[in-house]
This record gives structure tokens, sequence and C-alpha cells, in this order.
């Protein structure tokens, strides 16, 4: 089990902050096809993967990176700060 | 180092003065402030600013402490709004105090590079004629390079 969390258009889209979810992905890639796989409104979402980032236990990686160990996985479009 | 993520009002003149007084033996202070801009139509009414509690603290702490680690500083100060803000309103500032100019002013350059695109913050506008989100520029990311 982990924490899928979602910011900004990506948590519009997908219609909620944060889930639980049950998953044995290896690897980010692996656990975005499973939620893709779910419904229209994620297969929408991760569409186009170049326009996303990831963050596993908050900090920035990559979409091949391994899930061993990970309780927190968050998905938001490239951040806009400052 | 002081960094505040805050959803707050804060006033940048007395922060500043404030570093400023806390930087004894320094020679130099560098700031910046942001603000919330006007676009050039004059419609925008407000903008969102949504982060990623726990993660932005640290992000902003790692991007501070690779600032200390480059450049000769004597301390370095971070502050930014989350929330709904208006036209006008301050946003976030950096300030960094150094002996010398040349490693407070390098200093909070890579402070504003990193932040604006490394920090998880996502800033959403709402204008007269609806609301979007603010994309990423790719000068913003370019602009990492040069560190």
């Amino acid at each position: 089990m982990m924490d899928v969390l979602y910011f900004a258009w990506v948590r519009e889209r997908i219609g909620l902050p944060k889930e639980r979810v049950e998953t044995r992905a290896a690897t980010v890639s692996e656990l975005v096809a499973e939620l893709s796989a779910r419904e229209e409104r994620y297969a929408l979402a991760f569409s186009d993967l170049t326009a996303l980032r990831v963050a596993l236990d908050q900090e920035l990686s990559d979409f091949d990176a391994p899930l061993e160990g990970v309780r927190e996985v968050a998905f938001f479009p490239p951040m806009t700060g400052g | 180092m002081r960094i505040v993520v805050d959803d707050a009002l804060f006033d940048p003149g007395a922060e500043l003065n404030r570093f400023t007084e806390a930087a004894e033996g320094m020679g130099a202070v560098v700031s910046f402030s942001g603000i919330v801009r006007q676009n050039a139509a004059g419609t925008l009414k407000a903008m969102e600013i949504e982060h990623y509690p726990g993660m932005t603290e640290k992000a902003i702490a790692a991007i501070a402490e690779e600032a200390v680690t480059r450049w000769n500083l004597g301390d370095a100060l971070v502050i930014h709004r989350y929330g709904a803000l208006e036209p006008g309103a301050p946003i976030m500032m950096v300030a960094t105090s150094a002996p010398h100019r040349a490693d407070a002013f390098a200093a909070a350059e890579f402070l504003m590079d990193y932040l604006k695109s490394r920090a998880p913050f996502w800033k959403k506008e709402t204008t007269s004629e609806g609301e979007g989100w603010v994309a990423a520029k790719d000068e913003d990311e370019a602009a990492l390079d040069r560190w």
C-alpha cells in the first residue's frame, strides 16, 4: 500500500488530491500504467508523461525509478514557484 | 538560515530590516521580493498558489543548503506564500548576506532560479476570462544550467 498524491491540474483531472493504492508495480512507469488502465480520467491525466514530474517520498525522481520501500508517490506538472 | 512557507501576508521591508540587523560582520545584503504581477490587459483577479506540504520545506532547505555550500554566505532567508493572492501582493522573498557582494548576488540569483522550478509550487490565475494553470517556461528550466 502506498499513498499517491496529485497536484495542480493532475489533481483536477483525476478529481482527488490523494488516495491509498494497493499495487505490486515495481517502477513508477508500471504504477502509471496500472492507474491509466483504471479509468479514462487517469489515462487523460497521464497521457503525456513529458508534461509530468514525479516525487518519491518527497524527493524528485524519474518514471523508471523503482518503488520498493516507497511510501508516498506524487504526480504533478512542472513547478512554477517564485 | 530561515525558511518560511505560509499563507500569511508578510512585510518584505520589515523582513529585510530584521535580516540586515542580524547580519553582523557581513559586508553585503542582497534581497529580492516577488509580487503578483497584473497582466497587460489588467484582467487578473487572483492568483492561487498550491504547494506540496512537507516536500516544499524540504526542497527549499536543500536549495538553501546548496547555496551556503557554494558561496561564502553569512545567512540566507527564504519566504514563500501559498493560497489565494491578489495582484500587487508579495508572493515571496529571498535575502542573502555575505562578506562581499558577489557572493550575496550570485547566491540570491541561484536561490531564485531553483525556487522557480525545483520547489513544489504551482500557480493558478483567475482572470475575467476564466482560470488556468501557469505553464512552466523553458527558459526557467534553462536558467538552471548556468549553475
